[in-house]
């Protein structure tokens, strides 16, 4: 299972899912959500959800100098391997739709880990939980 | 308070050295919470008695609470200034971005003191503060200079830009600041302040952790909250059809200001209705930061080009039940895209208060039907009700200025009625214009003894449509109730907590969210706290002037019935002089 974005269009930008993510690990504030939501060039235009995409071949991964980051097997994204990561940044910049948070406080990572804890906590029906082989059906 | 909470940080920045510092005020947060309270005491602080509300020495205070970014709804942020407007106590809340951005970015408080003399805006991003150049944005409506400051500041998605449009430049008493597009800082005038110091806009952005006493608590309280805020029957109004969901229940209840107050109820209220709007208009729905209810409605408006064929605009324009009374029902307007059109214009270009504007407009447009000011004041405008071409005309004037009547209406009712007449028709309460509730005694108490002269201090409005209707209650008996409800809003302003939430943030609930955040406080303590705020504000505008003994009642609230029977001005004037006496005991015991 993975993490999607269903319907950015239903967006209203409360941000939920981003409290949601740092209080996954215990903590209040947003320094360790690894979902972010913005403003498409202001409000009236909408929003875009920014969370890892779970890419089948996940491009940071390929990138790291230090194989800090292992693609999963199951539902795809990335384990981050702290001890191994040497805060390098390229696994930020290789994520075209920048979706690699940053830690500023360990300097490393923080992407998402399709846990799934932030669908509770959007009222709109923009996330959800879906397994690949049949994410292009409509119910 | 928990150690370590930067909600303890105020940031000072002075605009006429330009340089800026961050002082460490556990004992103020820790006393008064955040917001209003905070706000208060930085109020008496850094105003001096008497100063002019447009001088460098009058301050811009922003006020954050202790539950901000902690959990939901929890979202304003409180202003306090001199109004331009009244001359006293200027109090104006916000939503969108800015209040979370401000407790992210490291802060409970920011201190905007001096003026500058070239535009500027400021960037502080965390603890950098950034002075920036803002020449070129200087005389642009809200949409333009937000979007160039989004291209050029960092902080997207977390980030509020604050933005002030041509009327507070201008330096119009009742401008007001836009953040992210669609909300405000509506009332009494703190565009202006900004306009005064050549302050075009600040954006502020961050991302930190804040401490919590207990990680567990932390999570079971936050889903308690959350569930209620998105599954409570009291906050359904707001979530469906927003506050214009008002429009069709105050009209049948006969307490909808139309045509300057000449009538109660508005025959084409339901062409203005949140309904129909909904239904014709709505083209999106938005939530400030950390609310999931989501009560913003953005209309989307399609009009062709009258010059050249297939090609057409389509703004996006917000409204509210506020906005749609003053700009529609108080001018007569029976047309839905015109009351869009005039909105649009408030709030793109002008970024003026539309509840200030549609009671000037009515005012004038009386002033006019009874010869009192001619088309030789207007320059050739011919105010009609409903005429939407002429309002659009005359609030440009306003804003441009070109004569002394339309610099007259830059000033206010009550400064404009003072040249031209008409103080009996000029409908402001303590020097505000009123807001759209004709529903009884309660509301006009409510305007006169609230702090800010707003609907909001006190609900007196709510006061007439749950009691007053059913029962005849005496003067001092509705004063007492008011102001027990305003010391309960100080609580909940100074946690900056949405007063749509109010149903759900009852003070149990609250005392449980605090011990979180490392306060230890009853429910006791609350009420003592809320009403220590209260005398507070009231000891600020005493001091600037304020007796309610000598508060104006125009004649017309009494002409028009109201759902409760006709006004009774020797009620409304025992109620103040007993409200009077109830404050002045409350100064004397603080002294």
């Amino acid at each position: 299972m993975r993490l999607t974005v269903l319907e950015t269009e239903k967006c209203v930008g409360c941000q939920s899912c981003m409290f949601a993510c740092s209080r996954r690990v215990g903590e209040a504030g947003l320094a360790r959500s690894c979902i972010g939501v913005r403003s498409i060039g202001g409000m009236e235009r909408g929003f875009s959800v920014i969370v890892c995409r779970a890419c089948s071949d996940p491009p940071c991964a390929k990138v790291c100098p230090t194989g800090a980051l292992i693609p999963r097997e199951e539902g795809g994204g990335v384990r981050v391997l702290p001890d191994k990561c040497i805060g390098c940044g390229h696994c930020r910049e290789a994520c075209i739709i920048g979706a690699v948070y940053w830690n500023d406080e360990t300097n490393k990572p923080m992407i998402c880990l399709h846990c799934g804890y932030c669908v509770d906590f959007c009222p709109y029906g923009v996330l959800g939980m879906q397994k690949r082989e049949v994410e292009n059906v409509e119910e | 308070m928990l150690k370590n909470d930067s909600l303890e940080n105020i940031l000072y920045i002075n605009l006429t050295r330009r340089t800026f510092k961050v002082e460490r005020r556990p004992d103020l947060f820790g006393k008064y919470l955040g917001g209003t309270g905070v706000a208060t005491q930085l109020l008496h602080d850094e105003c001096p008695e008497g100063c002019d509300p447009l001088g460098p020495d009058n301050p811009i205070i922003f006020a954050v609470g202790v539950l901000t970014a902690l959990f939901p709804l929890a979202s304003k942020t409180v202003s306090m200034f001199k109004s331009p407007l009244t001359g006293n106590l200027g109090e104006s809340h916000c939503g969108g971005r800015s209040a979370v951005a401000i407790r992210m970015a490291g802060y409970g408080a920011i201190v905007i003191q001096g003026a500058s003399t070239m535009p500027v805006y400021l960037s502080i991003e965390g603890n950098q503060v950034h002075f920036r150049d803002a020449s070129t944005l200087w005389g642009m409506g809200n949409f333009s200079s937000g979007r160039i400051i989004r291209e050029n500041e960092p902080g997207s998605g977390l980030r509020t830009i604050m933005r002030i449009g041509k009327g507070g430049e201008k330096l119009i008493t009742y401008s007001c600041v836009t953040t992210e597009t669609f909300r405000h800082f509506g009332r009494l005038g703190l565009g202006a302040v900004f306009g005064s110091k050549k302050l075009k806009a600040i954006v502020v952005s961050g991302k930190s952790s804040l401490p919590i006493s207990d990680k567990k608590v932390y999570r079971t309280l936050y889903d308690e909250v959350y569930k209620a805020a998105v599954e409570s029957p009291v906050m359904k109004k707001y979530h469906d059809l927003g506050t214009a969901e008002n429009i069709l229940p105050l009209n049948k209840f006969g307490g909808l200001p139309t045509r300057n107050l000449t009538a109660a109820s508005f025959e084409h209220a339901s062409k203005l209705s949140g309904e129909a709007f909904a239904r014709e208009y709505l083209g999106r729905r938005l939530a400030c930061s950390h609310c999931p209810v989501g009560c913003i409605h953005i209309a989307a408006l399609r009009e062709p080009y009258e010059d050249v064929s297939y090609f057409y605009k389509t703004s996006m324009i917000s409204y509210d039940y506020e906005p749609i009374y003053a700009l529609g029902t108080m001018l007569g307007i029976t047309n839905p895209e015109d009351f869009l059109k005039l909105m649009d214009r408030v709030e793109e270009a002008w970024g003026i208060d539309a509840m200030s504007l549609g009671v000037i407009l009515a005012w004038a447009t009386e002033a006019f039907q009874r010869g009192m000011i001619t088309t030789e004041e207007t320059r050739g405008v011919k105010l009609k009700w409903g005429d939407v071409k002429a309002y659009i005309k005359a609030g440009g004037y306003i804003i441009d200025q070109p004569n002394d009547f339309y610099k007259a209406l830059a000033r206010g009712v009550e400064y404009a009625a003072s040249i031209y007449g008409g103080m009996d028709f000029a409908l402001s309460f303590g020097g505000n214009e009123m807001p759209g509730y004709h529903t009884g005694p309660g509301a006009y108490i409510g305007y006169l003894i609230g702090a800010r002269h707003s609907h909001l201090d006190n609900a007196g409005y709510s006061f007439d449509q749950k009691i007053l209707v059913e029962k005849k209650v005496e003067p001092e008996a509705v004063v007492d109730a008011l102001i027990v409800e305003e010391r309960w809003r100080q609580i909940l302003s100074s946690l900056v907590i949405c007063f749509f939430a109010r149903g759900i943030y009852s003070p149990e609930l609250v005392t449980r969210l605090l011990a979180v955040a490392g306060f230890d406080l009853s429910e006791g303590d609350l009420q003592r706290i809320g009403r220590e705020i209260h005398t507070e504000k009231y000891r600020f505008k005493v001091r600037e002037g304020f007796d309610l003994n000598v508060m104006r009642l125009p004649e017309r609230i009494f002409e028009t019935p109201s759902p409760v029977g006709g006004l009774d001005r020797e009620y409304l004037t025992k109620a103040l002089a007993y409200a009077q006496k109830i404050i002045q005991k409350e100064l004397d015991a603080a002294e």
